[in-house]
């Protein structure tokens, strides 16, 4: 298998309610997919399939020998009542040779908080800090979860830029659930848009004039996609209404 | 100098405490107290039936009170009702059950009070060997699945993707929170274990800049609080369990405004 995971028409019915219906999807070496839908499309649903939380009622997810995967949740709640600190907390659970760990901390430029508390970190410290986690793994592919949701523009932004660099350094496979399509606009190569089945799936230009993204997301979303997509060298006038 | 009776009541007391400290840590992170206060709730039927049918009341408390916790599991996934509701269904529900069962044994002489408040001064061989034997097994498995479980308390889903069994972990917690409810009822009885599980963790709380340490300290406290209460009660003539709690209460109150005033005076000396 030359895919780092294959999902073969999934489908997951909980309490009587249809979350996922034949979703497939393929995950390459070295792809960046982005995963777009309204809330309770089964989006996290479809990552815990993916990871093998859960296990599908119908359908398979198979994947490749000895895959390492760096997941990142959507956001950690550092509770007050544990004392640990940033160091602590990266080599809880793991073996990692120091060369290693300092390299992970350069890239996300963590060095300044190690010895902090976990719950003095800012949201976009916090998210860099189990992004150095999920990368002491050396993992193939990277499943993050709405990983800038509870960012600022600027931490967003940043933080998506420190994925694409990432992704590009290391070359390792990305698979993103984020609302921010305009943001990550430029370094997806696949959107799957999903609304508990795959609505369309493709590069992002092609994907933004799929009627089926239109539909789900409506007109504005759609232009909105394709002005950012044009990569703003010039006006559009006459899109003004 | 000391009686028998005594160093046996040292010996029992300081094992608990050290149990005890490590384990709270995960009572006061992972927020059950309330399980923990049912659980020893439930125990009572345990001692009922453990006293019925002729068997150790450790036993007989460490069968109430796994069955009690598989059934929280079981009802917890069915969504249906909030998990303090059902901790409170449960938990009353056998205390009741245990009581009635205990009418019942009127042919045999028990001491209730010392069963609801403990009683260390009455320690036997056997208790000291339930005591280290069940207290080295527990104390053996959170060292062995620590970095599991800190993990998880961190974060499930984190836990989960690096490869944590987490529902199996969160059953051995739980395990390991019966064998202890069964052990430390003879020292400070059934209403007042929670509190020796959460006042020393939670006064080890400002002291700990790593949950290995916070686990360290809550033990070293609970040794102190047992040593103050024991003597206390020797010297004042007071019920050995409720002295204990005191005394962890008392290091709770000293100790917590001095650390919280200390550690903001280290934050205004930093900025």
């Amino acid at each position: 298998m030359n895919n780092l995971i294959q999902v073969d028409n999934i489908s997951v019915i909980r309490d009587r309610k249809q979350i996922l219906s034949n979703v497939s999807l393929e995950v390459g070496v070295n792809d960046f997919i982005t995963i777009i839908g309204p809330n309770g499309a089964g989006k996290s649903m479809l990552l815990k399939c993916l990871m093998g939380f859960y296990q599908p009622d119908s359908g398979a997810v198979a994947c490749s020998p000895n895959l390492k995967i760096g997941y990142l949740p959507q956001r950690l709640v550092a509770d007050l009542t544990m004392p640990i600190t940033v160091k602590r907390f990266l080599q809880l659970r793991k073996t990692t040779n120091p060369n290693e760990l300092t390299n992970v901390i350069d890239e996300t430029q963590i060095a300044s908080l190690l010895s902090l508390p976990l719950y003095v970190l800012s949201g976009g410290e916090l998210q860099r800090v189990l992004l150095a986690r999920a990368l002491l793994d050396q993992p193939q592919l990277l499943i993050l979860d709405e990983p800038a949701q509870n960012l600022d523009v600027s931490g967003q932004l940043a933080f998506y830029k420190l994925i694409e660099k990432i992704h590009l350094e290391r070359k390792l496979a990305v698979l993103m659930v984020s609302h921010d399509l305009h943001l990550v606009m430029s370094s997806t190569k696949k959107v799957v848009c999903l609304y508990h089945h795959v609505c369309c799936s493709g590069e992002p230009q092609v994907v933004t004039q799929d009627p089926e993204f239109i539909s789900l997301f409506g007109n504005d979303m759609a232009r909105l996609m394709s002005v950012y997509h044009h990569t703003h060298d010039h006006a559009h006038e006459d899109h003004h209404v | 100098m000391f009686d028998g009776f005594i160093i046996r009541a040292i010996i029992a007391g300081v094992g608990v405490a050290l149990v005890v400290g490590v384990l709270g840590c995960f009572v006061v992170w992972r927020r059950m107290a309330y399980f923990g206060d049912s659980l020893a709730h439930s125990s009572l039927l345990g001692i009922a039936l453990g006293l019925l049918y002729g068997f150790s009341v450790n036993i007989g408390i460490i069968i109430v009170c796994s069955v009690f916790a598989v059934l929280l599991v079981w009802l917890q996934h069915k969504h249906i009702l909030a998990t303090d509701t059902l901790l409170g269904i449960l938990a009353h529900a056998s205390l009741s059950l245990g009581m009635v069962a205990l009418s019942f044994l009127d042919y045999i002489q028990f001491d209730l009070h010392s069963y609801l408040f403990g009683d260390i001064l009455t320690i036997t061989n056997t208790d000291l060997l339930w005591i280290y034997l069940g207290g080295g097994a527990v104390l053996t498995l959170l060292i062995l699945n620590w970095s599991s479980l800190t993990l998880m308390t961190i974060h499930e889903d984190l836990a989960k993707a690096e490869g944590v069994r987490t529902f199996r972990t969160q059953l051995l917690l739980m395990f390991l929170m019966t064998i202890v409810v069964a052990f430390s009822v003879r020292i400070v009885g059934i209403l007042l274990i929670t509190s020796l599980l959460i006042i020393p963790a939670a006064t080890a709380r400002q002291l700990a800049k790593t949950p290995e340490s916070m686990a360290v300290t809550a033990s070293i406290l609970g040794v102190a609080a047992v040593l103050l209460g024991i003597f206390g009660s020797l010297q004042f003539d007071t019920p050995s369990g409720p002295s204990i709690v005191t005394a962890a209460s008392l290091l709770f109150l000293i100790l917590f405004p001095v650390l919280k005033l200390r550690s903001s005076l280290q934050k205004t000396g930093h900025t």
